[in-house]
């Protein structure tokens, strides 16, 4: 199961080039990145090359940062294959938290990440229909 | 257990010969007193002209209080009872909330001082094997030399390290791995932050006790301070109208502050009424000074509230001990017609585990309506990142206040570090709320 790294940072300026040096200077790459805003503070999504050594970097440096798992899903970058993810999802009733995605290899591969009650469940459930379910490793060399 | 103690003549003194002694040093004070143009005065109009005219502890209720603004007034010498030739230190007020007030020290004044801090460190459980950082301010502020001379006293090895420099700090109590060290709770929490930036861990440090003071700080905070460091940590009152620290400190029993009677006589009275109140009633704490010649206080009204804690300590000592410092009379907020307290509120955020270690209360006007909104750091080690968990945390702290002080204010999260901290008093309450 591919993991994100939440962290919590101070809406304000500086903050969130704080966290980007702490990245750079461990070498870490950012592969995707969402923020979600709640006036006083936000919450950074990342999905990076090491999750584990993002976030012990971050904690060291004073920030509230948490592992979590993602189900990560490869899709065609073509219309029509996001719909025929969520609709596996929807078949069997399982609620979309928060969702990111991007695309890796343009005209060819998307990456779709959600957050969801049960992650292991749904993996199962999307991999049975023939869709690769990403785990860090592969998210990265993607 | 061996109750550590420093004078026991004077610690262990039955109270019958303690109340004599007051009487004693009473009168001496009055007599000092009479020296200074403000007291002649002052005096002169409920008829004392005379110390003899004390005849029992009582009679001091027929003298006058002294105010803030009779020390103001008197600035910059008519509180001054010796020559100047006798003065051999002044401390004064900072002065930001107004003109600034003056104490003046003679030699033995200093003598006497020093004598009541060493009390309270080896009450406390320090010895002279100790290694005492001094992280609060040299100078006028009275902390830093009050602590200081009396840590020399008991023979401590001092690290006179003064406030601020929070990286320079963790080097010196790693450096010369210090076992004691005094500060404001809001800086000992500080630098509980600054921990992990300056690559220290817990174990790399000595520490084993914290002296707390120059703030009143709640219960909660003391354990969150102990907890977090792994040490204990005592309670320290004192003002610098009565010298500074010194006044009253905490035993290692930490059931209330005993306060040095043959230095100091409290009464706690009723701020509105200004009637003395039963023991153990919270009200207004009136002190006297016993030994200090060159500015005695009579009846001096410090407008701190706290209450006396019955029954004795199981330390032996005779002084009487008071409960924790609820904060200053002047330091009430009216919010929306509701007094509040900001050591309630502080209760209730060291309570939650998921609050970090600094926080600042701000009020504002909102068309007619008060708001209040309290600003918490979180806690980075239990906080998940999960903004669910942290809706919910901002609820439960709203929810948590409202039920203690029975207003809801908007609670902001910050990052860890992130809130100012000053590094002598800590700001806690910010009132832009415009006056009348």
């Amino acid at each position: 199961m591919a993991e994100q790294v939440s962290v919590f940072i101070g809406n304000k300026p500086g903050r969130l080039n704080a966290v980007t040096a702490i990245l750079r200077d461990c070498a870490i790459n950012i592969r995707a990145m969402t923020i979600a805003d709640h006036r006083d503070y936000g919450v950074a999504k990342l999905l990076v090359s090491d999750p584990q050594a993002a976030r012990l970097a971050l904690a060291d440096q004073g920030f509230a940062a948490a592992l979590q798992p993602v189900l990560a899903v490869a899709i065609e970058d073509r219309p029509g294959s996001l719909h025929d993810l969520l609709e596996i999802l929807s078949e069997h009733q399982i609620n979309v938290l928060d969702a990111y995605g991007f695309v890796s290899q343009p005209h060819r591969w998307a990456v779709w990440c959600m957050e969801v009650a049960d992650p292991v469940k749904a993996a199962g459930l999307v991999a049975a229909r023939g869709l690769r379910v990403l785990n860090d490793n592969e998210l990265y060399r993607m | 257990m061996k109750v550590p103690v420093w004078n026991p003549a004077v610690e262990f003194i039955e109270r019958e010969a303690l109340e004599a002694l007051q009487l004693a040093n009473l009168r001496k004070t009055v007599a000092w007193a009479l020296k200074a143009p403000f007291y002649q005065r002052k005096l002169a109009e409920v008829g004392l002209t005379h110390p003899g005219d004390l005849t029992s502890l009582r009679d001091l209720r027929d003298l006058p209080y002294t105010t803030k603004d009779d020390l103001r007034a008197a600035y910059p010498d008519g509180l001054l009872a010796v020559t100047l030739e006798q003065a051999l230190r002044l401390h004064t007020s900072s002065g930001t909330t107004g003109m600034p007030t003056v104490v003046y020290h003679s030699r033995q004044d200093l003598d006497c001082w020093t004598e009541l801090v060493a009390r309270c460190i080896i009450a406390a459980g320090a010895t002279a094997s100790d290694v005492f950082q001094n992280m609060t301010g040299y100078g006028m502020f009275t902390g830093g030399l009050g602590l200081h001379y009396g840590a020399e006293r008991v023979g401590m090895l001092v690290i006179p390290a003064s406030c601020g420099n929070t990286s320079r700090q963790l080097q010196l109590m790693r450096s010369f791995q210090t076992t004691v060290v005094h500060a404001t709770p809001s800086y000992l929490l500080h630098l509980h932050a600054a921990l992990a930036s300056e690559g220290i861990t817990r174990d790399q440090l000595a520490l084993r006790k914290a002296f707390i003071g120059a703030e009143p700080h709640s219960e909660q905070t003391r354990r969150k301070i102990e907890d977090l460091f792994g040490i204990d940590a005592y309670n320290s009152y004192g003002l610098s109208e009565m010298n500074g620290p010194g006044v009253a400190f905490e035993c290692v029993h930490k059931t209330g502050l005993h306060l040095w009677e043959d230095a100091y006589i409290l009464e706690i009275i009723d701020p509105d009424t200004l009637r003395p109140l039963p023991e153990g009633q919270t009200g207004e704490m009136v002190m006297t000074t016993l030994q200090r010649r060159a500015t005695p206080l009579l009846r001096y009204r410090t407008r701190d509230l706290s209450h006396w804690v019955s029954g004795n300590c199981p330390c032996g000592r005779t002084h009487r001990r008071l409960a924790r410092i609820k904060g200053r009379s002047d330091d009430m907020l009216i919010i929306g017609g509701v007094n509040v307290f900001p050591s309630q509120i502080e209760d209730v955020l060291m309570k939650i585990p998921e609050v970090g270690t600094n926080y600042l209360i701000q009020l504002e006007k909102r068309g007619s309506l008060d708001r209040l909104i309290v600003k918490t750091e979180i806690y980075a080690k239990l906080v998940a990142g999960d903004l669910h968990a942290l809706d919910d945390l901002r609820e439960r702290i709203a929810e948590s206040l409202r039920a203690a002080i029975l207003i809801k204010p908007a609670v902001e999260l910050h990052e860890p570090g992130s809130l100012p901290v000053s590094d002598g008093k800590a700001k806690r309450v910010v009132d832009l709320r415009p006056a009348f």
